[in-house]
This record gives structure tokens, sequence and C-alpha cells, in this order.
């Protein structure tokens, strides 16, 4: 840290006592930060999961397609050999394997259980297609496949996905939003709590003035207690945020929710916050109290 | 040191005050008199840079007022002192706290000059009341710690606003002795006054020219006083 911002926060402690200890303003400052943090904590790693969330899906699906060939059971045979060649002949598709029975027979064994005879069933053929880097034109290997091969559909996954990815981009979005909007509302609480407190103290500015005080001597007194509260109250609400987020119900490996939290690095945002909110709160209560020692002379 | 040059004031309506011409000299003692809200407030704020004048020119040790910066004000401030009528004090820390404040915002170290604060306390009967709250103080003990709150940087000018307000004859003259020793250091003083059976007393103690405003205009009063 800088030698002049520690020499400004350790302070002048005479110079503080020329603004009057205020008791009740302070703590409402105080709280007002904590409260304000606590948010931000949570919007915080809605951003970041959503974030996840989002980069995981694109990655993971956008690569993987499925042919199901549903033909009667003399046909299969064809229309998977006809539907294969369609594949490695379109351009996009890396690589396109179908799957043997027995690996049908464990994808379907969680819903039918180990001992049901799978072989007996008209299970469809279910074909893997891996994309290339640059994807397929998925409705026109639609039109071949339905020339070639009647009974194979494609599901290429982006139906469900696209809204999904889309969605859990928005709500990163509002989430990075939602921080922003925090941080506004707690520079307007501070601006009020500021002229509150600067209004309440015109006589002590009057004859701060009146002794040949310049102006950064008597902003100081005041922008230096309403930044220390800042940052101490969200010191508090940031350890109070992040113990609620370490001891959310764990939801396993599955669901929308999961990885709402802070993984590894990530939790270094935390300590920023107090640091942001005390940058908040310091240019807020400098703009107040310029606005109002401009207004006397 | 401060020089008016045909100086208007006027809040918004009518002028209060024009063709305004004054030249304080360093050394000189001045009274100023006047019926009440003649304007003698408003021609010592005028002095100090508190207010700038709607016409003409106004100059505070060779700077015209209205080219100054707020900082630039609030460094002549420390070379002018300053007594109100209605003295203010910072109500929450001593009264020999607030008299050393001049200090404190000068950036002096308070301690180094300590020996001289104690001095100047005595020199205003204070040195009892040092450790008490301004609002604990009596209205003349006010006047003085306002007195000496305005000298204890040593000003090249003392303004004084009816520093006889509020206290009794004898105070008065206890406070005016004050002011004029300090003239007798080299100090300008500059007293504003209806009280003028103050001013005939003191007239006796030292040069003083006696400024009065009337009718809007500063005159110089005759030998009437």
């Amino acid at each position: 840290m800088p030698a002049a911002l520690t020499a400004w926060l350790t302070g002048d402690a005479s110079a503080d006592r020329v603004v009057p200890p205020s008791g009740f303003t302070a703590q409402l400052t105080l709280f007002a930060a904590g409260v304000m943090t606590f948010l931000t904590v949570f919007a915080l790693a809605l951003s970041l999961a959503t974030g996840r969330l989002a980069e995981r899906w694109g990655d993971d699906l956008a690569r993987a397609s499925t042919v199901r060939i549903s033909a009667p059971a003399d046909q299969m045979r064809t229309q998977t050999a006809a539907a294969l060649r369609v594949l490695e002949t379109t351009e996009g598709v890396e690589s396109a394997q179908a799957l043997s029975a027995e690996d049908q027979q464990a994808l379907l064994a969680p819903w039918f259980g180990p001992d049901v005879p799978v072989d007996a069933l008209p299970v469809p053929q279910l074909i893997e297609v891996t994309e290339s880097d640059g994807g397929f034109d998925a409705a026109g290997l639609r039109l071949r496949l339905s020339a070639e091969a009647p009974g194979a559909v494609l599901d290429d996954h982006t139906r469900w996905r696209r809204p999904l990815v889309a969605a859990a981009s928005r709500l990163r979005t509002l989430g990075l939003l939602s921080i922003l909007l925090i941080g506004g509302a707690m520079a307007a609480m501070i601006t009020l709590a500021a002229n509150a407190a600067l209004a309440a103290n015109s006589q002590v500015i009057g004859v701060l003035r009146l002794v040949g005080a310049k102006d950064r001597y008597i902003a100081r007194a005041f922008v230096r207690r309403f930044t220390l509260r800042a940052l101490i109250g969200s010191v508090v609400g940031m350890i109070c945020g992040a113990i609620a987020i370490l001891f959310l119900p764990d939801q396993g490996e599955v669901g929308l929710l999961t990885g709402l939290g802070f993984r590894g690095i990530e939790w270094l945002w935390l300590p920023l916050l107090p640091l942001a909110a005390a940058a908040v709160a310091y240019g807020a209560t400098r703009r107040a109290a310029s606005r109002v020692l401009a207004a006397l002379r | 040191m401060i020089e008016l040059d045909n100086v208007a004031y006027s809040y918004g309506g009518a002028e209060l005050l024009s063709d305004v011409s004054l030249k304080l000299a360093p050394g000189s003692f001045h009274f100023l008199t006047g019926p009440s809200g003649a304007g003698k407030t408003t021609f010592l704020k005028l002095c100090y840079g508190a207010l700038v004048p709607t016409a003409g020119q106004a100059r505070i040790f060779d700077q015209d007022v209205r080219e100054m910066t707020r900082d630039d004000i609030a460094i002549s401030r420390r070379r002018i002192g300053v007594v109100h009528q209605d003295c203010q004090f910072l109500d929450h820390v001593s009264m020999a706290e607030n008299v050393a404040m001049p200090l404190k915002v000068a950036g002096r170290d308070v301690a180094a000059e300590q020996q001289n604060l104690d001095d100047l306390l005595s020199w205003c009967g204070l040195s009892s009341r040092a450790n008490a709250l301004p609002p604990q103080l009596s209205g003349g003990e006010r006047q003085r710690a306002a007195l000496a709150r305005a000298v204890i940087l040593s000003p090249d000018v003392i303004l004084a606003d009816e520093p006889t307000g509020n206290v009794d004859w004898e105070m008065s003259q206890r406070l005016i002795q004050l002011l004029v020793e300090l003239n007798r250091m080299g100090k300008t003083v500059m007293i504003a006054s209806h009280d003028l059976g103050l001013i005939r007393a003191t007239k006796q103690h030292v040069q003083a020219r006696v400024l009065r405003i009337s009718n809007r205009r500063l005159q110089l009063a005759g030998a009437d006083l």
C-alpha cells in the first residue's frame, strides 16, 4: 500500500476530531454498506456460476448431436448404413459412429434395469455425431437424411440448448447489472448520509472556514469517516455473504443451481468488494462535500 | 493591506452599501459605527472576503477578491483574525482546542506552540477555563476566547464585529484594552460597534479613526466623537 494511503487511513486523529462524533448515522452507514456487500456477494456468485454454466453448455453441447433411426427391424441395418454414408459426406461432421448394441443397452440400463432383454425390444439405433469447429447445416442434413433414410431423425440439441445458453448468459448479465445497481444505490445512500452529516455540521464547517481551513482539510474529516465506515461495514457484509455461500446446501452434480458459489481463484473477487465499497464511499462523500463547501465562501 | 475601491454591495434588491472606498494602513486603529442594519457586518465581510462586492474592487493583501480561489481566501484568513458578534466554536472540543484551531488547520504543530497558547489564554484571563466546553462559557469568556482564537496566528489585521455586544461595561473595557494592546504591537485593528460611549472611552487611549456608515456611504466621522 502506498505510504500516502497508509497515512491517510491511519490519519491525523486530531483532524478527525473537528467533526463531532455521530452515533446513529454512523451505524446506518455501516449497516447499508454491510447489506449492500452481502447482496453483492450473491449477485457475484450468480454471475460467476451462470457464466460457468453458459460456457460449459456451450462447449459440451455444441460439439455433439445424435441421429436416431426408428425403422422396422428388417430395414434397420440398411437405413443405418445409408445414414452413416450421408453423415460421412456431410461437411462439418468430424465423425459419425453407430452405437453398438452393448452401448445402447448400457445407456438404457438406468431406466430399464440390467435384466430387461433390450435386444427383444424395438429400440431405435443411435448414431453419435461429432461436429467439427465450423458445425454443419442442420436443415440441409435433415433433408438429405429424410431422402436416404426416412426413419432417421437428427437431434442436434440446439432446439433446447440455445434458449438455455441464452438464459444463462442473460442471467450473468443481470447479475453484473445488479452489482452495478447495488454500487449505485450504495453511492446514493452514502451521499444522502454525507449530505445529512454536512448539513448537521454547518456550524463546524463555518467555524473552520473562518479560521482559515482549506476545503481539503474540511472535506477530509468527513470523507475519511465515511470511507472507513463503508470499508468496515462492507468487510462484515462480505464475511457474512461468504459464510452464507459456503454453507449453501450441496445439490450434487445436477441441477441448474449447481455451483452457485465460488470456485478456487474466484474467491479472490470477495476482498475486492470492500475496497470497491470504500472507493464508492470516498467518491460519493468527496462530491457531496465539495458541493456543500462550494456554496460557502 | 485591505483596500476597497468604490465598492458597492447589494443583497439582491437595493444597494446596502455604495461607493465605499477605504485603505486600511498597517498599524491603524479604526472604529466602524452606524445604526443597526446599516451594513457594518456586510462591510467587515467585504474586508475579509466572505462577500464579493457587486460593484467596485476589493483587494486583500494586494489580491483582487474576485480573482482569489477558495484556497486563497482560506490562506488570507490566516492573516486576518475575525471576531464575530455571535462567536461560534466547535462545541464538542474544549475552549483551549478551539483557540488552537487556527494553528491546527494551518498545519502547524500545536504541541510546539503550547507555551504560546498558555500565554495567550492567561493574557485573555482564560487560563482557568481552558478545559471547559464552549457552551459552558459565559458571554464574556466566549468573546475573549473568540479574540484569542482570532490572534493566535499573529495575524496582520484584526476585524471585530461588536466584540462587546454581549458583555457588561467592565468586560467590554477589558476586551477593548486587549485590542488596544494588540494595536500597540503593530496589528491593524477595526472594530464595528454602535456603542459611542465605548468609542469615546477608547479614543483616550489610542489614536483611533472613526468611520460611520450612513445613507449607504462610508464617512469619516468628525470631532463630535
